[in-house]
């Protein structure tokens, strides 16, 4: 073997590096901005220097030729600089209007969609599903390809009220956080427990923590130390799972698909809002997802088609009420709605503010 | 001697339609023949569609790791190992990009030049935290590749109950509503937290993100142990002539509908020349009308930053958005990113000292509750804490008397 090489233990390097020398010469110089159309960005600088920036939309999950490919169209028209951002998205930036249109036409041209600008509905934030997470309940890559190509021309252009921000999580644990809309993993069944295997790969004491209702407990199962569940009071989160593989939670038939509305992580206009469970129960139907496609698109018709200019979804329907939501969606109202967490007595209509 | 290509017919429908697919990559990957990943990724797609058939993942953990680090790799052994041999082992490293996403084409090259030659091929540009994700690799290849991409000048992020890999939104590198320096401070803070990224040890993991105003585009408030969003203290800098040119181009009753009307506060008042009038005592500084009038209307002059506690997703108790624990501090010179650094050094052992197992810092804070949190930190209350006093009387307020005395005093030592 080699000999070891003791690291660098550098940290995050410096970002100027990086930046083309029209963003390098007017950092923190910026005047005003605006999008000359869908997925084009202009900034102004206060000498009057502008910079065009083309956002479009790849798969995230990139093999080397995408990204060779993407860095041959930064080469071509971007003078060798590229970013990409918070979504996911890749951004191309350049001084020079001529380029813009060329390099919208080589993104196009080489599958990959602009847009997701403005009143757009961007690029999914999803995560590792089936391709890599060790205890996905579905494959989060798949939704979002599937759903994309639904959504693909609300991502081109800006027709929404809003923004909207889709999150796609692969497991209850929601790495891929809440958004106007989330489509998350949904266990309907308690853990199945293979206790053969516990006592060799589990640490227990952390599985029993990790419980948020404390339904885990020590158990001596055919002489051998395992957990046990109480499954009445199991709430299949599948917290316990990742620490301890022997507690499958994933089902092919039970793990099923809900749909969240209403997050909001900016302080613009109303204060963060968590998102709101609209809807359940809905076939993990790999490898399209249709049910779930169905009513995403549902959501976002009645969202389009009701808010206001510059209501986020969870504003617009705060401003409708909950029962005109239902209504305009068509979605069911169940006793699963009512929130039973401590706390959530907030969730209830603690008011005389009724819709009819 | 070459692999031959699994039958992949559900995966095959995923690449169908406009959207770019994921899928033909991995094909792309699969069929690259002499490729050292090749027929990896043959094996790899052969697990994933069935993965698809039986929905259900056949990845497992284990211990990997690259040596001087105890964080880093995600470990991922196959469960189908017998069936899909050559994709047993599919390690990803965590790579820590430059603040604001920022890159060159000749060191995306070069990374991908030294994953194909070490790993799978395949990268995600970002994970949700922010790192560069390489991923699929067996484990005699995680420290070759590690010690090329460090030697190119990055770091490993985190993983585990320690400083998780931070994110910041573009900041004044692009946005002229950036009200701090964004980059510059992810940097100054992650890069005095190496120890703690690479060699995890509190109870769990804390996370930190930079926006530079209240739009959170990087996520802060509902994601991150400790959220710095930016903000200004004095009066919005309008101009009236892009005012009444926005009104004219929007109609007046548009103008009223999406910026009067949409101020949360009630802050704004369109008179009859279409001038607009701000009060600026009543603003929340929430950048709605500053969004829809980027050239009429500016953050203030005298900025700085706010920094909310506690922020985490559902595990145990739910989701719990981050509170304000410091209202306003500035950030200009090097001093003030001193100050900075400190405090979030002090958030950090607290945090390690006083949480339990597994728990996250809102979680911590919502058991011991704000007041002993802000004391344990020596910070001092501001009304900017709450969103409305109490509704529960079951309080004791027999010192009643002595915080009275402290508020007046601090008030006083404020206005000298």
């Amino acid at each position: 073997m080699s000999q070891l090489r003791r690291p660098d233990e550098c940290g995050v390097p410096e970002a100027t590096q990086f930046m083309h020398p029209v963003l390098k010469k007017n950092y923190g110089q910026w005047a005003y901005h605006d999008r000359p159309r869908p997925g084009v960005l202009r900034h102004v600088s206060n000498s009057g220097e502008q910079v065009f920036t083309v956002k479009a939309g790849t798969q995230r999950q990139m093999d080397v030729y995408t990204i060779r490919n993407l860095c041959d169209i930064a080469d071509q028209f971007c003078d060798g600089y590229i970013r990409f951002t918070i979504r996911s998205a890749v951004e191309f930036m350049t001084p020079d209007e001529a380029k813009v249109q060329p390099l919208i036409d080589a993104l196009e041209k080489a599958g990959y969609p602009v847009g997701g600008t403005g009143n757009s509905v961007g690029f999914i934030s999803h995560t590792q599903g089936w391709l890599h997470c060790d205890i996905p309940g579905t494959d989060a890559s798949g939704v979002v390809k599937s759903l994309m190509d639904e959504l693909s021309e609300e991502f081109r252009n800006e027709e929404m009220p809003n923004r909207v921000k889709i999150t796609t999580s692969c497991c209850q644990i929601n790495c891929g956080g809440q958004g106007d809309i989330a489509i998350n993993i949904q266990h309907t069944k308690p853990p199945v427990i293979n206790h053969d295997l516990v006592a060799g790969v589990c640490e227990r004491p952390a599985v029993i923590a990790r419980c948020p209702v404390a339904a885990i407990r020590p158990a001596l199962v055919n002489g051998k130390p395992t957990l046990e569940v109480d499954e009445k009071k199991c709430v299949c989160c599948g917290a316990c799972y990742p620490p301890c593989p022997p507690m499958q939670i994933n089902d092919p038939q039970n793990s099923k698909i809900a749909i969240w509305v209403g997050g909001k992580h900016s302080s613009t206009r109303s204060k963060p809002m968590f998102h709101k469970l609209v809807a359940a129960g809905i076939p993990n139907n790999a490898p399209r997802w249709p049910e779930a496609a169905e009513i995403v698109k549902s959501i976002l018709g009645a969202y389009k088609k009701d808010a206001r200019a510059w209501e986020r979804m969870g504003e617009w329907i705060e401003r409708i009420g909950w029962p005109r939501f239902f209504e305009l969606t068509g979605l069911p109202f169940t006793k699963y709605h009512v929130d039973s967490w401590r706390g959530g007595r907030s969730n209830l209509n603690q008011s005389a503010h009724l819709h009819f | 001697m070459s692999k031959k290509m699994p039958e992949t017919p559900l995966l095959d429908q995923l690449e169908s339609g406009p959207w770019p697919s994921f899928v033909t990559g991995l094909k792309r990957l699969a069929t690259d023949e002499g490729k050292p990943y090749a027929d990896y990724m043959k094996s790899l797609l052969g697990q994933l569609e069935k993965s698809y058939v039986t929905r259900k993942g056949y990845w497992k953990g284990g211990t990997v790791g690259v040596f001087g680090y105890g964080a880093g790799v995600i470990p991922r052994f196959s469960e189908v190992a017998d069936q899909f041999p050559e994709s047993s082992e599919f390690h990803t490293l965590r790579i820590m990009p430059a603040p604001g996403f920022f890159y060159d084409t000749k060191t995306l090259r070069q990374m991908c030049d030294i994953w194909a030659e070490h790993g799978s091929g395949l990268i995600a540009l970002h994970g949700q935290s922010g790192d560069i994700m390489l991923q699929g690799a067996r484990t005699d290849q995680v420290q070759p590749a590690w010690d090329k991409i460090n030697e190119m000048g990055f770091d490993m992020g985190g993983a585990g109950a320690g400083v998780r890999t931070a994110a910041s939104c573009i900041g004044p590198a692009r946005c002229e509503q950036a009200c701090y320096d964004t980059l510059k401070a992810h940097r100054v803070i992650i890069n005095d937290f190496t120890d703690d990224i690479h060699r995890p040890s509190l109870p769990y993991k804390m996370k930190f993100k930079f926006s530079g105003c209240a739009n959170d585009c990087a996520n802060a408030t509902q994601r991150a142990d400790v959220a710095i969003l930016g903000t200004w203290r004095d009066d919005m800098v309008v101009n009236q002539e892009e005012v009444k040119a926005k009104v004219k181009h929007l109609g007046r009753k548009e103008f009223i509908n999406q910026v009067i009307r949409m101020c949360p506060t009630q802050a704004l008042a369109l008179n009859d020349d279409d001038t607009l009038d701000v009060d600026n005592k009543s603003c929340v500084r929430c950048m709605h009308c500053i969004n829809v009038c980027t050239k009429a209307l500016k953050p203030g002059k005298d900025r700085g930053i706010c920094i909310l506690v506690g922020g985490k997703r559902t595990l145990k108790i739910g989701d719990l958005f981050g509170s304000v624990v410091i209202p306003f501090m500035k950030l200009e010179n090097d001093e003030d990113y001193e100050k900075l650094v400190e405090l979030a050094h002090n958030i950090l052992d607290f945090f390690a000292e006083n949480a339990l197992e597994h728990e996250r810092t809102g979680e911590m804070i919502e058991r011991i509750g704000l007041v002993n949190f802000l004391e344990g930190l020596g910070l001092d209350l501001d009304v900017n804490m709450i969103a409305q006093p109490r509704t529960n009387s079951y309080i004791r307020t027999d010192g009643w008397d002595d915080e009275v005395r402290k508020w007046n005093d601090r008030k006083t030592a404020a206005a000298e």
